[in-house]
């Protein structure tokens, strides 16, 4: 039997380069299709809901934005055991349910994927609500797509390059071309340097 | 600040002031200083917080059938909630009827939030609290074999099984980095339960953890995508055929005895394991009773889960809606989000300028202006905020008020309500005279962290019932042959007036959340959310009332000044949301929380 692959892009697209997870898996899917094993998926800020179809995947190939503290825009491979996962006791919500949180859940429960892949860019900037990818981000998505087709070849697929447009894996309102597009000016909305942002943690 | 009294609580600050601070990235927030007095008890407390503000502005200009798509990237948790509000709000700014089918479908959607998240939030993030995983150790697996026997049938609880867990969770505390239970306060002389009990859960965390994945099944299923399910200003994005075959394009018999299968065993799982637990660690925690903070004066919900199909009237409402003000349980005022007198936001201690601060603005009418300056007595920089002046300005959440009062919102209020009105709601009152009577304990009881947690179960029990109900209300409207989930007659904008205005309310998990939209010539002019951490977790106003989470902290003796696990526990048994959804991976497990004692 081929192996179960999944394919998932993480993060929250509101965040600017938060959005690099979501933004390659969507391109992936706009590109190429695959066979039946392979599930791409728009996991978004899930956390915990993305549980099971972690579970289920032998092979999990997973697009974010990491903070590694390199140079903004580099691109790492992460693989098997080196690939972040812990669970915190400490934290004051659930809501800092991070993806590491997933893989020590599928862990915890003796279901974890036997290959981890994380192909990660260290973000430029975050705190734009509203924004989406900086030209060094964005520039990474070819690299890291062409790194994700190797891993799947390595794992017994091959994407076929689309001929025909693909139903958008994220709903139409949050394509990259349309949130660009529909971005109110920075005079309308007052953004860059919101105060209302500014991050009040001890440096 | 002086000592001053508010709301039946004295507040001094000149003792001691420990720092809680989560170090979470960005949007999300929440902090929390308190000051001790000499015997280590708190006499006050400060909550602060960032919130996303920003969602307004991103929405201006946008298609009004969109927001429910960029309202569910809000938060990861909170997805399906903002997404139905803001569903709501559209259409009720638009007049848009939606049929009886799509009304239950929500509805079972919305409840099967609440099962997830109550049951994941009890034992994934609350049970820390109450539960000493470490102590779980030194537990007899046959004497907890017994104890499990004693409280449920369910049936794994066999000598075997705990003691395979026991030897499962060994392995994780010894592999130190994987450790999945590092960072808390383990030993911490605060926790009560014996060895045994502390195994029982422990099991029960790694069971709930497997469990979960199979609720939400529901959400893709009446959803479609995955794991951000659709929404539809008019009705719900899912044709029904019920002689359909195959798992792909229309919802068929075989999906919706999917729905049933699942909801019978989120019936199981809530009634033999996460109630059982719930009164059993309950029992030894008895004598903990704070945290109450305004939970016995003034209580707030908006009501969710409409029986029939766009009344959305207080008596439609499954979960109560209601208000109670100076502890007056025996007057519930009703609650309107389009009366400007009712709810309205204030900014005198938030960061955000009105030209009058002693007045309040409703959402229709909000002004989002920010003023980020720092009291007198703040200690540290703007980027660097070592001890906040709670006198001024002191956060980046809004102080919303209900006709003036600071207001407790979530599962205890919507509980407390429907015991006030056994007759509407004889479900809610038995569910909760029960447990007091099996805790043996009075009434104001749940008036207290504890309450709030005990609520948040009793009322994930409500919800199954609920939903089978409106699983079965679903299959006979089907069966009669109304098949119709969507009105569309008002899709195209040009069937729209030039402007219009609507509010979307829901109950999320953690209390009342609202949406106000004004739409203009097809677009959105303005959007609003005030959220259930808003009301719990916001400032002092320019009276200085304090906010349900600054009372709930007062008064509370803390074990260890440098290991505040009551704060934390009280603080979570709200449930908070701190939109705090950015994944970013770094590669050490950096503590969540910091603790400064100054």
């Amino acid at each position: 039997m081929s192996k179960r692959i999944l394919v998932l892009g993480i993060g929250n697209i509101l965040w600017a380069d938060e959005g690099f997870g979501v933004r390659c898996v969507e391109a992936l899917h706009a590109g190429w299709s695959f066979p039946d094993n392979v599930t791409l998926m728009d996991g978004g800020t899930q956390g915990l809901y993305l549980l099971p179809y972690v579970q289920e995947a032998d092979c999990l190939l997973v697009f974010d934005a990491v903070d590694y503290g390199d140079a903004p825009g580099a691109l790492r491979q992460v693989t098997g055991d080196q690939v972040p996962r812990f669970m915190g006791a400490k934290k004051m919500s659930l809501h800092q349910t991070g993806f590491q949180e997933v893989l020590m859940a599928a862990e915890l429960t003796g279901k974890l994927p036997a290959e981890l892949v994380l192909l990660g860019v260290q973000a430029e900037e975050l705190e734009d609500y509203g924004g989406s990818l900086r030209a060094s981000v964005k520039a990474q998505m070819v690299p890291a797509l062409n790194l994700a087709l190797d891993w799947l070849e390595r794992w017994g697929v091959e994407g076929r390059v689309r001929s025909d447009e693909a139903e958008a894996i994220t709903d139409r309102a949050l394509a990259i071309d349309v949130y660009e597009g529909q971005r109110p000016s920075a005079d309308e909305a007052c953004r860059l340097g919101d105060a209302r942002f500014l991050t009040m943690a001890a440096a | 600040m002086a000592a001053y009294e508010t709301q039946g609580f004295k507040l001094d600050n000149s003792g001691k002031r420990v720092v809680v601070d989560p170090v979470c990235r960005i949007e999300g927030h929440l902090r929390v200083e308190v000051n001790l007095d000499a015997n280590n008890v708190i006499r006050n407390a400060v909550s602060t917080g960032t919130m996303w503000r920003g969602l307004e502005v991103i929405l201006k200009g946008r298609d009004p059938r969109d927001a429910w798509a960029f309202t569910e990237r809000i938060c990861g948790v909170c997805t399906g909630t903002h997404a139905l509000t803001s569903v709501r709000a559209v259409e009720d700014a638009l007049a848009i009827q939606i049929p009886e089918n799509a009304n239950t479908i929500r509805n079972l959607m919305q409840l099967n939030l609440y099962i997830h998240d109550h049951l994941v939030h009890f034992y994934h993030l609350h049970a820390l609290d109450w539960v000493d995983v470490v102590s779980a150790l030194k537990a007899d697996p046959k004497a907890t074999s017994t104890l499990a026997q004693s409280i449920s049938s369910w049936p794994l609880s066999s000598p075997g099984y705990f003691r395979d867990i026991q030897n499962r969770l060994k392995k994780f505390v010894e592999s130190g980095q994987l450790g999945p239970f590092m960072n808390g306060y383990w030993g911490s002389p605060a926790y009560k339960l014996p060895p045994e009990a502390n195994l029982m859960a422990v099991a029960h965390y790694l069971e709930a953890l497997d469990f979960q994945k199979e609720i939400v099944k529901v959400h893709t299923i009446f959803g479609g995508k995955n794991p951000h399910p659709n929404w539809l200003v008019g009705g719900v994005p899912c044709a029904i055929n019920l002689e359909g075959t195959g798992a792909v394009g229309a919802i068929n018999m075989e999906r919706l005895n999917l729905v049933k299968s699942i909801i019978d065993r989120c019936t199981e799982f809530v009634e033999q394991v996460y109630i059982p637990d719930l009164l059993a660690i309950g029992s030894f925690y008895k004598g903990w009773l704070y945290g109450g903070g305004l939970s016995s004066k003034n209580l707030l919900s908006y009501g969710d889960i409409p029986q029939i199909a766009n009344d959305y009237s207080a008596g439609n409402l499954l979960l109560p809606r209601g208000a109670i003000i100076n502890g007056k349980l025996d007057e519930i005022h009703p609650v309107d989000l389009k009366d400007p007198e009712q709810i309205q936001e204030f900014v005198a201690h938030s960061w955000y300028k009105y030209p009058d601060e002693t007045k309040g603005l409703h959402p229709f009418d909000g002004v989002t202006e920010p003023s980020f300056v720092l009291g007198p007595n703040t200690k540290g920089t703007k980027t660097n905020i070592k001890e906040l002046d709670e006198g001024a300005k002191y956060s980046w959440i809004k102080a919303p008020r209900w006709r003036g009062h600071a207001m407790e919102v979530g599962c205890l209020p919507r509980m407390v309500l429907g015991y006030l009105q056994p007759k509407q709601y004889p479900e809610i009152h038995a569910l909760v005279d029960g447990a007091l009577k099996k805790l043996d304990v009075p009434v104001t009881a749940l008036f207290s962290t504890l309450g709030r947690t005990a609520a948040r179960g009793l009322e994930t029990a409500y919800c199954v019932k609920l939903q089978s109900q409106q699983f079965d209300k679903l299959m006979t409207n089907l069966k009669a042959g109304d098949l119709n989930t969507a009105n569309i007659a008002k899709w195209e904008p040009a069937t729209w007036p030039k402007e219009a205005m609507g509010a979307g309310f829901t109950e999320a998990p953690r209390g009342a959340l609202g949406h106000w939209i004004k739409i203009k010539d097809t677009k959105i002019d303005n959007y609003q959310c005030v959220v259930p951490t808003t009301w719990n977790g916001g400032p002092r106003d320019h009276k200085g009332q304090i906010g349900a989470f600054e009372a709930s902290l007062m008064d509370t003796p803390v074990a260890k000044a440098d290991e505040p696990l009551e704060i934390l526990r009280t603080l979570h048994s709200f449930d908070p949301c701190l939109a705090c959804s950015t994944h970013v991976m770094s590669p050490d497990g950096q503590e969540m929380t910091s603790v400064k004692v100054r």
